[in-house]
């Protein structure tokens, strides 16, 4: 343990400490703007500088662990003066159109200048307009809101190794995009938004589509259906102000029905359905010992990185369509013809805490009902968004019940929304399939949790199924490359069944979710959603009546040709140089 | 074997190559065996002999007559009326010179009682030949270590010799050493830092393209004495002669055994690469140099930990400057006391420096640590040009300060001139007279530095564009009040809080133009007077 | 007619240099480390580094394009337009820089009607500035090709520019 003082307190932290943390522990938050507790300090700002009493100049808090006897002074007259010089010069060259901007009242650059005092600015040479990166389908970025704080570069690079994003070219000149400053859309990049969360200011935000949402709300020709994808429910409240995690899945279908979808269904119910494809795909796939392991489709980040980085996986990967698609495919089919209501008049809109899933229902190919699955992705800060805009606030709603026949679900689907879910609830769901008994307990503790990799294994009365999870392409990547070891190797790998999701945490830490996401905000949206599992009468997803009624109905059966043409889908192999399909 | 009675030498640099020394020496090797005397006179390749802007310069021995701008229509009147029939052709004599028409070499005006350690053979041996480095003592060096001193024995000679870096940073050599040879992991590598990139700096240059094998050498002694086993020289990209010369000495010491496994017998195993820079001014910096030769953008990181613990991929490595290690074989071969000989208590040995602007003879000098200004320029370097006044310099590179003229008489060395706010640096010396404008001066240095930021840290990339927005409008014309202050503050955060020393630095000139030119840079701001 | 002629030959040439570059990789296979290294020698070859270069020396050293592009963007050696047949450089060393070079430096521009870092549309000539040439002595100075021009003065340029076809 190493003894300091910070400010006259005195402290005692572990060796290696850095003094940002121990003035926290100290009682005082030093002001930073490139920091980010989830990622290593990169030292761009400086605006975390303290003076350290006999040591010259000043100290970045952020990298700079703390010493023995060290006396350290976060607010000197010094240090104050240089702080708002930092955020002087930050400013100068930063488009201060603070009122128009995406991030007006949630940017850090905002927040910091009226932290440190900022009352005049009087530079010149503003930097020279630069065009914005309207390329992608699902990003978009600003480089004149940039500050070149490289967080985005940080998580695309080494938390995701996507690679879509790097530091370009020199001094005052330098920029943060892509290979041949040729735009998001014309990258490796996989929409899948962490960039967008870990942006601290309005440089990186989604392609929005909430005004061709409001327009088809208000056209009284359109039949418009919504789901709500697991995650999103245990974020939506932080955008009013509620605590972190809270749960609000009946506030959430009032708070829609008041915004006026005609109506509110479920994504939850889709996750059931989906293993009930996805599960059935497992047993017949452990049963015939081919394309083992099973790895999992729901996550489109994920899909987009494996089609880019991982060719020889796509004979591994289940075909079942994600849970969103599945729920676009039926509402358009099924639904329609059980509501008697022209799918040409139906606008499928979903809301996802995801950017990757505006990339996924523009995929051309998914349009098995004839129509677009989806029409419009709305991430939860979107919808969000639009509750304000109509003066809806959740905390004031009402606990109300998604509309049949799409609407019901139950806890294995909800806990899709955190890493492990999805394998958890097949799990579930594969033992009652293939042993025809329900498991004793249903929580399988190992596959939770924010551990990078996870690994079980399953016992299906004497036959044993290892499993893993990754969440954050990175693990993924890890985890794969290992498979592909073994395979290459030994013809098979150890794991019968993968689950991968692109983002840290799973869904409820993706791209889409509110802005400055962090680990501890992941973990306690995780638990929410363990919570509400806990909290409904049907845990697992064959036992949902709906899922019941539409294999009735419908589609016969899980796997059945129908089930395929509509749930399912294919893979392509994507170039490494800007993620274009490859011919061939 | 034919006894000689002259030797011609011809400066072969990049500097000379581009006058076009390589058709002077043809035409010189034509002419003489035309005149039948390929027997008895030799011409000779040698490095630079440390004047620039002279054009081909080529030396006479025994007289040890310096000639220059020499073309090569005029190879046949240097071989018909100096080497044979003995007189000097006036005409192509260095002119330049103080005081003497016909200088020897031991008075030429660069040349003159230079105490030489590092330049001992620049311009002496044909620096292709090991066997003329070997001749002059090259390699003892190395044997005195293995036989001798071992590696203690070597880090504490050189600790005792007072050996600092050499770079701009003034870091106890050995001490680095020691560091690196205490860090745990393996392999450990030594580099040395050729990526000469401050304006007006070209020393570096002179020992890789006039002296390589004693780069060499001072790199396997360092090697030697921490536990490294492999070294990279990172040289910047321009220096195409370098690489060449550099390439040449490692290939002939390897045929030579002394790079390679067992070195000598010796169990010691050490082998070089040449790295060529691709022109970031940062990449001088150790780290960013670190990250350059991992095939990354140079950008600096974050310090501790440091290169010596975790380096190279990871590994123990120690950075050390081109002169630091040209230093280093003279002082194991010839000991720390002999070293301590020359230069000031505190601050022993040479320094190279580079001397350019309003001086008689710009070129490279090696002078004593604790020369003063004065001695610098009037004895080395000739004195102001013709009849101009000495007004200031910019001492030690773009990064170093303005010095005015009460600062002449001030002993140079890198901790005498910390307590007068200036640096030593990289020994480049830019000498102004009157009809220097400060303001010009100032611009060029901060348009240099907002160029060669590497962009990573706020207060560097943002602050070297808004200074040079604020300089660019003072030299209009168009400052405004507090213009001045803005910028001293500005460099004040970013010495502060600059990531590296690139913008650490900028204060320096900044501050030090204000201390001895304040009435004149105040006075480009109309709204101030 | 003929500047078209000219302008296919270029490519067919560069065409011809691609199996040399292949070879060139196939040395470093792998090696992430030798990127600037490698980069060095394709520069050399093609006298720039087009966009399909860069994608093969990503490929070949197994390095994510976008730090191939990002190292290429860092260091002024690299270019990614190409060069002309004659590459002038403009000394902007503090030297050259007090004793006018700038005022070279505009007038080239103006002469060749490009800005630093381009080159002209018959690719005859291409224009950078360097810091220091250690040609100090004879400020300003500028570099065509490998010769170096000293005490240059902005209405000596055009001449010494026609020397160069």
């Amino acid at each position: 343990m190493i003894k300091a003082t910070i400010n006259n307190v005195e402290i005692e932290v572990p060796e290696g400490t850095n003094i940002l943390w121990a003035a926290k522990k100290a009682g005082f938050t030093i002001p930073t703007l490139c920091n980010h507790p989830d990622l290593p300090p990169g030292g761009q700002c400086g605006i975390c500088v303290v003076e350290i009493e006999g040591l010259p100049g000043l100290k970045r808090a952020c990298m700079t662990p703390v010493g023995e006897g060290f006396k350290v002074k976060t607010h000197t007259p010094r240090v104050m003066a240089t702080r708002r010089q930092l955020v002087e010069l930050i400013l100068s060259d930063h488009d201060t159109s603070c009122l128009t901007c995406v991030k007006n009242n949630n940017c850090e650059l905002q927040q910091l200048a009226s932290t440190v005092g900022i009352n005049v600015l009087d530079y010149t040479g503003l930097r020279e307009k630069l065009p914005i990166d309207h390329s992608s389908v699902a990003i978009v970025r600003d480089p004149n809101k940039c500050i070149l704080c490289g967080r985005c570069l940080e998580v695309c690079n080494n938390v995701q190794t996507v690679h879509a994003l790097a530091v370009n070219h020199r001094g005052s000149d330098t920029l943060i995009s892509t290979a041949f400053d040729a735009g998001l859309g014309n990258s490796v990049c996989i929409n899948c938004g962490q960039c967008v969360v870990h942006c601290p200011v309005g440089a990186l935000y989604e392609r929005s589509a909430t005004e061709e949402v409001w327009e088809a709300l208000h056209d009284p020709d359109k039949f418009v259906v919504v789901q709500e994808a697991p995650a999103v429910r245990v974020m939506l409240g932080e955008e009013f102000g509620m605590p972190v995690g809270s749960l609000v899945s009946g506030k959430m279908h009032a708070a829609l029905r008041r915004i006026g979808f005609d109506a509110v269904l479920d994504t939850n119910f889709a996750a059931d359905l989906t293993i009930m494809e996805e599960g059935t795909e497992l047993i017949s796939r452990l049963t015939s010992g081919k394309n083992l392991p099973l790895i999992t489709s729901c996550s489109p980040g994920w899909i987009k990185f494996m089609e880019t980085y991982f060719h020889d996986m796509i004979p591994h990967m289940s075909t079942a369509k994600s849970p969103q698609q599945m729920f676009g495919a039926l509402a358009k089919t099924y639904y329609a013809k059980e509501k008697g209501i022209d799918p040409e008049k139906i606008v499928s809109v979903s809301i996802m805490p995801c950017t990757a899933k505006k990339f996924e229902c523009q995929r051309p190919e998914m349009n098995a009902s004839g129509y677009r699955d989806v029409d419009y992705v709305l991430t939860s800060r979107e919808i969000g968004r639009m509750m304000r805009e109509a003066g809806i606030d959740i905390k004031e709603m009402p606990d109300e019940h998604a509309d049949p026949i799409l609407g019901e679900y139950t806890g294995a689907a909800t806990i899709f929304g955190a890493t492990g879910g999805v394998m958890e609830a097949a799990v579930r769901s594969a033992y009652a399939l293939v042993t025809g008994k329900e498991l004793e307990n249903v929580e399988i503790m190992p596959v939770r949790g924010l551990k990078g990799i996870k690994e079980a294994e399953i016992d299906i009365e004497g036959t044993k199924v290892k499993v893993a999870v990754a969440h954050s392409c990175g693990h993924a990547r890890a985890l794969l490359s290992k498979v592909q070891d073994q395979l290459a190797k030994d013809g098979k790998s150890e794991y019968q069944f993968i689950e991968v999701m692109a983002c840290p945490g799973g869904c409820v830490g993706g791209g889409g979710q509110s802005w400055g996401s962090n680990m501890a905000k992941r973990a306690r949206r995780g638990e929410s959603l363990y919570a509400e599992d806990r909290s409904l009468p049907m845990r697992r997803s064959h036992e949902n009546p709906e899922v019941k009624a539409v294999y009735e109905k419908f589609l016969e059966k899980p796997n059945s040709e129908k089930a395929h043409k509509l749930l399912h889908t294919h893979y392509y192999k994507r170039s490494a140089v800007d993620g274009k399909i490859l011919p061939g | 074997m034919n006894l000689v009675r002259n030797h011609v030498l011809i400066s072969i640099d990049a500097g000379t190559i581009m006058a076009g020394a390589k058709g002077v020496e043809k035409a010189l090797v034509d002419e003489i065996n035309k005149q039948g005397l390929s027997g008895e006179i030799a011409v000779l390749e040698t490095g630079s002999i440390g004047a620039t802007g002279q054009g081909v310069v080529i030396v006479v021995y025994p007289e040890g007559l310096y000639y220059a701008n020499v073309n090569p229509e005029d190879a046949k009147e240097i071989v018909e009326e100096h080497l044979l029939k003995g007189r000097p052709v006036k005409r192509l004599i260095m002119t330049e010179m103080p005081r003497q028409q016909v200088i020897r070499k031991e008075k030429t005006g660069l040349l003159k009682e230079q105490a030489r350690i590092v330049l001992k053979n620049s311009g002496i041996i044909n620096p292709e030949n090991i066997d003329e480095y070997i001749a002059a003592g090259g390699y003892e060096a190395i044997e005195r270590a293995f036989t001798e001193l071992k590696p203690e024995g070597v880090i504490r000679e050189v600790k005792e010799s007072g050996l600092v870096g050499r770079g701009g940073a003034a870091f106890t050599t050995a001490m680095k050493w020691e560091f690196a040879s205490r860090a745990p992991g393996q392999p450990k590598y030594i580099i040395c830092n050729a990526d000469e990139g401050e304006p007006g700096t070209f020393k570096d240059r002179l020992i890789l393209e006039g002296d390589p094998h004693k780069l060499i050498e001072g790199m396997m002694l360092a090697a030697y004495a921490f536990g490294g086993s492999k070294g990279f020289i990172y040289i910047r990209g321009e220096y195409a002669l370098s690489i060449e010369r550099l390439e040449k000495a490692i290939q002939q010491a390897r045929e030579y055994g002394i790079l390679g496994d067992n070195i000598l017998e010796s169990g010691f195993n050490f082998d070089l690469a040449v790295m060529k820079g691709a022109g970031a001014y940062v990449c001088g910096e150790e780290t960013a140099l670190i990250e350059s030769l991992e095939g990354k953008r140079g950008h600096p990181r974050n310090k501790p930990p440091y290169p010596v613990t975790e380096g190279l991929w990871g590994k123990p490595t120690v950075v050390n400057n081109v002169e630091t290690l040209a230093n280093v074989p003279e002082i194991v071969r010839h000991g720390a006391a002999w070293y301590r000989g020359y230069g000031t208590d505190k601050c022993p040995g040479t320094k190279v420096y580079t001397i350019i602007g309003n001086v008689a003879t710009p070129g490279l000098i090696e002078a004593e640590m604790g020369t003063t200004l004065r001695d610098i320029i009037y004895d080395y370097a000739g004195g102001i040009k013709a009849g101009k006044h000495f007004k200031g310099a910019l001492v030690g590179g773009a990064a170093g300060a303005f010095l005015g003229p009460e600062m002449l008489d001030v002993q140079m060395d890198f901790i005498n001139l910390k307590e007068y706010a200036a640096v030593l640096g990289s020994g480049a010396i830019l000498v102004m007279d009157e009809r220097t404008d400060i303001v010009d001066m100032l611009q060029s240095v901060l348009h240099f530095f907002k160029h060669e930021s590497c962009g990573h840290c706020v207060p560097c990339r943002l602050g070297t564009k808004q200074l040079v927005e604020i300089i660019d409008r003072i030299a209009l014309g168009k400052g405004k009040t507090g213009d001045i202050e803005k910028m001293v503050k500005i460099s004040e955060v970013m010495r502060d809080t600059s990531f590296c020393p690139l913008g650490q630095s900028l204060n320096l000139p900044i501050s030090s133009s204000l201390k001895y030119f304040k009435d004149e840079v105040y006075g480009r701001v109309p709204a101030t007077v | 007619m003929s500047e078209e002629k000219q302008c296919q030959c270029a490519e067919v040439q560069e065409e011809e240099l691609y199996p040399r570059l292949e070879e060139v990789i196939n040395q470093h296979k792998c090696k992430g480390e030798d990127l600037i290294m490698v980069l060095h020698k394709a520069q050399n070859l093609f006298g720039y580094l087009p966009r399909r270069v860069q994608e093969m020396v990503a490929e070949g050293l197994n390095v994510s394009l976008n730090e191939v592009y990002g190292v290429i963007t860092f260091y002024n050696f690299f270019s990614t337009v190409p060069q002309g047949r004659n590459s002038v450089k403009v000394c902007l060393g503090t030297a050259c820089y007090v004793r006018g070079s700038q005022e070279v430096l505009d007038k080239a521009q103006r002469e060749l009607g490009i800005k630093v870092g381009g080159t002209t549309e018959d690719r005859r000539y291409s224009l950078d500035v360097v810091r220091c040439i250690g040609a100090c002595g004879l400020a300003p100075a500028m570099l065509v090709n490998e010769d170096v021009y000293g005490r240059v003065k902005s209405p000596h340029l055009v001449d010494i520019l026609k020397k160069y076809e």
